[in-house]
């Protein structure tokens, strides 16, 4: 479980969050939607302590972010940020395999490289396990990033704007991988996804923000509705359900 | 604002002339047959020295930020100025006795070359990349100065290197620094070419269809800066970031119509270094600041300034 | 990778003995002692700036900053012509040379930490600004040294430039095992940095991520960095070869080299590699200057000349990439 307290936030003098509080349940995929600058990226970097906390507070299964130790933390949270440059000239497997690194700060045992192998195998990076991140796609290098994330093997798992830059084929496998994640092996998925079919599709619950607070959540069925879409986003598209799951005509 | 300038600039002359190891009141010069002798022989040589030098390397930063389409280079540190020392150090290992004369035109040719080549090394870079132009030429510029290190190493003449690396004003008197005039002159020259320059900024297509020939142009705009470039080599040392801090100066209130900047641009770089020769001779009077030492601690500063600005801006 | 490594190593112990025995004149009892000094300077010279720079590209992210190119070695003077000044030549002159030495190493860490930071604010993470703001800076270090070298008495000027002007020719033994001493213990340090800098190399958010927050990190690596040029520009003086032009690409060459011969990203790999080859680097480089070319030209000279003609490359190979 993620628990969120009068979480605010400012970069600058601009107030980003304005008093979050939220309450993120254990198992299944919930997805942060929400206009742009509505303060979705800067409170999931928050729950992965990318960012210092100003004033709130943030548990995460219990530990309290910020005060737990970083290594404790990365045994039990998982994250791919959005930036993934890396300076390094790595390839594929020796990215995924750093996944490793929170449980054995440095030294590798035979239990970690077969996590690494079953990571690069269930993302479908085998093929591509010699090459360099400066050789492969931006939607490959992304993939890369997620089974890192994966090989860190942690209960929850973070993901901001996982989509980007990926197309539909790309987009859709990765989404069904997390998908598989959530189910198979229980894990917690947050992710923050700018295009609200996308989030309907998946996930199980959403979290509309705006303007730094939580508008709306639920399930998507729930939560997606003209007048929501009308009054968080600012724009008349029409919803209609389709297989059960709510679709914003855009 | 031009009156303004100049009248700052007159005062600065003055205070100038009257500012040195010597004491001299400005009364003296009606009365002492001596502090005239002084100040006709050393303090007016060397502060029109200093104004001419300044006029001129402002005015060739200008150009050279023109022609490279970046407002972050200028030929003192960008190889024009090492190569400038190289052209002096060369002639005088080959032919030991030559005369000021051969190695100012050794100086301008090797300035000229090496400007050339910079132009050629800067032309592929991505015009997203402002920043990219700055550090190739510095670097260029570095590898150049290593060059004459070496050579002066090997010529055994380390110790002249430093009188033309560091530009200093203090051996200034009438008769040694007459070749700025020269200097003066072809910097002045590029007021007959500022319109075309300016329409080439717009692009060489652009000023092709306008009727300009881009290729004379450029040419005449290098040849000028090479020899300003070299002629304060020569005759001072060298100075930088001169042409670097002042145009981005006097850019932001006169705009880039050279014929409207170009002024501005030679009464701000005459006063900066003015001041700065000024500053150097009082601070740790009896001692001397070199007057490009003093300009290197400001330039690096403004340089910074100017590039998180810029970065900000784009 | 260990296969190479063993042949670098190999190569340093052939160019070492070289250096020891080519062209003896005089007596082997003085320049047997003689020459061993200049080459454990060579050496601890090579080994501490290469690896600071391995160092200072993961925290700084980039490919061709290096510590002295952003003035650390000019900074180390800086240092010094304050000390002189405040304490006066003859009170600098009474101070035990240990506790000047430790006095300098403190001094240098945390200017340097200063730096880095204002350095980082201004690249806003960009790698041209970075690198730009970083040569930048290490003119203004070099411009502000000189100034103040000019604002303190003639006679402490004289000190400063004795301390700072040293080259490899005259080693001083005192300085030599301090220096020693304080490389042994930062490279000891850095080696058990190097898993940690290994996932640094990945970038904030993801070294962040994977439990190791860069900030403190990046803090020990810098200290490091700052003790390890300081002990080597106290041995030899700065790099720097006169001039207005950036100053040394030593680094620069080791770190490219390093990563041709020994293609790793992991630090277990690349610390010694680097510091294999800037040994050889300067002690072959040496050997060819002084015994076999006989030239005057100090070898940093050369370095730079190389070094500046690689940065280009490297920039320039980097745009096309």
């Amino acid at each position: 479980m993620i628990e969120i307290e009068a979480l605010h936030h400012s970069i600058g003098k601009a107030p980003i969050l304005n008093g979050v509080d939220l309450v993120i349940p254990e198992g299944g995929m919930t997805a942060l939607i929400g206009p742009n600058g509505a303060g979705k990226s800067t409170l999931l970097s928050l729950v992965a302590r990318l960012r210092k906390i100003q004033s709130g507070h943030i548990r995460v299964a219990g530990h309290a972010v910020g005060q737990v130790s970083d290594q404790d933390l990365a045994r039990v949270l998982a994250v791919m940020p959005q930036e993934t440059r890396v300076s390094a000239r790595l390839r594929v497997a020796d990215l995924v395999s750093f996944g490793r690194y929170p449980w054995h700060r440095g030294r590798p045992g035979k239990a970690d490289h077969a996590i690494v192998d079953r990571a690069l195998e269930r993302f479908s990076l085998d093929p591509l396990r010699e090459r360099f991140l400066d050789e492969i796609s931006g939607g490959q290098k992304q993939r890369a990033f997620a089974a890192l994330a994966y090989a860190q093997d942690t209960p929850y798992l973070l993901l901001d704007e996982p989509l980007n830059n990926l197309d539909i084929a790309a987009a859709r496998d990765l989404m069904r991988l997390m998908r598989e994640l959530a189910d198979e092996e229980g894990r917690t998925i947050v992710i923050v996804l700018h295009d609200i079919n996308y989030a309907a599709a998946f996930a199980d619950r959403l979290v509309v923000m705006k303007d730094g607070r939580i508008a709306a959540q639920g399930t998507p069925g729930d939560v997606i509705t003209d007048t929501m879409i009308g009054e968080v986003f600012g724009t008349q598209a029409g919803v209609r359900m389709v297989d059960g799951r709510p679709v914003v005509i855009v | 604002m031009r009156l303004f300038g100049l009248g700052l600039l007159a005062l600065m002359a003055i205070c100038s002339l009257f500012l040195g190891v010597a004491d001299v009141a400005p009364g003296d010069v009606f009365r002492d047959a001596e502090a005239r002798a002084l100040i006709w022989e050393s303090r007016l040589p060397r502060t029109l020295a200093a104004m001419l030098a300044g006029a001129g390397l402002a005015i060739t930063g200008q150009i050279m930020q023109l022609l490279a389409r970046n407002r972050f280079v200028e030929p003192m540190t960008a190889g024009a100025g090492q190569s400038a020392a190289l052209g002096i150090l060369v002639i005088t290992l080959l032919v030991p006795g030559a005369p000021i004369w051969a190695k100012m035109v050794a100086s301008s040719g090797a300035a000229l070359v090496s400007s050339l080549g910079l132009m050629a090394l800067i032309r592929p870079l991505p015009p997203t990349q402002p920043l990219l132009v700055p550090l190739v030429a510095l670097v260029y510029g570095g590898v150049i100065g290593a060059v004459v290190t070496f050579v002066a190493y090997q010529g055994d003449m380390m110790q002249f290197l430093g009188v033309w690396l560091t530009g200093e004003l203090s051996g200034v008197l009438r008769g040694r620094y007459e070749l700025l005039w020269i200097a003066a002159i072809a910097s002045a020259a590029t007021f007959l070419i500022a319109d075309r320059l300016t329409l080439l900024s717009l692009g060489e297509d652009t000023a092709r269809t306008l009727g300009v020939n881009v290729g004379r142009i450029t040419a005449a705009a290098i040849v000028a800066v090479s020899v300003v470039t070299a002629l304060v080599v020569v005759t001072l040392g060298a100075i930088p970031f001169v042409g670097l801090v002042v145009p981005n100066l006097v850019v932001r209130m006169a705009g880039d119509n050279l014929r409207r900047a170009l002024p501005l641009t030679a009464l701000a770089g005459a006063l900066i270094v003015l001041v700065a020769d000024m500053l150097g001779r009082w601070i740790r009077a009896p001692y001397e600041v070199p007057v490009a030492t003093t300009i290197s601690v400001i330039g690096a500063l403004i340089f910074l300034v100017l590039i998180r600005r810029g970065a900000a801006r784009v | 990778m260990s296969g190479r490594l063993a042949i670098l190593a190999a190569v340093l112990v052939l160019s070492a003995l070289a250096y020891m025995v080519l062209k003896a004149q005089g007596p082997w009892s003085f320049l047997l002692p003689y020459r061993a000094t200049k080459l454990a300077a060579l050496i601890l010279v090579g080994v501490a700036l290469s690896v600071a720079t391995v160092m200072f590209q993961t925290v700084t992210a980039n490919r061709i900053l290096t510590p002295s190119l952003m003035g650390f070695d000019a900074l180390y003077v800086l240092v010094l012509t304050l000390l002189v000044h405040s304490l006066g030549a003859s009170g600098y002159a009474q101070i035990g040379a240990a506790w000047l030495f430790a006095g300098n190493l403190a001094a240098m860490s945390v200017l340097g930490l200063v730096l880095f930071a204002g350095l980082m604010r201004l690249a806003g993470g960009d790698m041209v600004r970075l690198v730009l703001c970083g040569i930048v800076l290490g003119l203004l270090i070099r411009a502000l040294t000189e100034f103040l070298q000019r604002m303190i008495d003639p006679s402490e000027f004289q000190m400063v430039q004795s301390l700072s002007f040293a080259r490899f020719t005259q080693i001083d033994g005192t300085l030599l095992a301090l220096s020693f001493v304080a490389i042994a213990v930062a490279l000891v340090l850095a080696w058990r940095l190097r898993h940690r800098m290994d996932v640094l190399a990945l970038g904030d958010a993801a070294a962040t991520g994977l439990g190791e927050p860069p900030a403190r990190l990046q803090r020990q690596a810098l200290i490091l960095i700052c003790v390890l040029v300081a002990a080597a520009t106290a041995l030899v003086g700065p790099l720097a070869s006169g001039g207005f032009g950036p100053s040394s690409f030593f680094g620069l060459i080791v770190t490219a080299f390093a990563h041709i011969v020994t293609p790793s990203h992991r630090h277990a790999v690349l610390i010694p590699s680097a510091a294999l080859i800037g040994a050889v680097i300067l002690v072959g480089g040496q050997l060819v200057m002084e015994r076999l070319l006989g030239f005057q030209t100090p070898l940093t000279v050369v370095i730079e000349l190389i070094g500046g003609a690689v940065f280009l490359i490297l920039l320039i190979k980097r745009r096309a990439a």
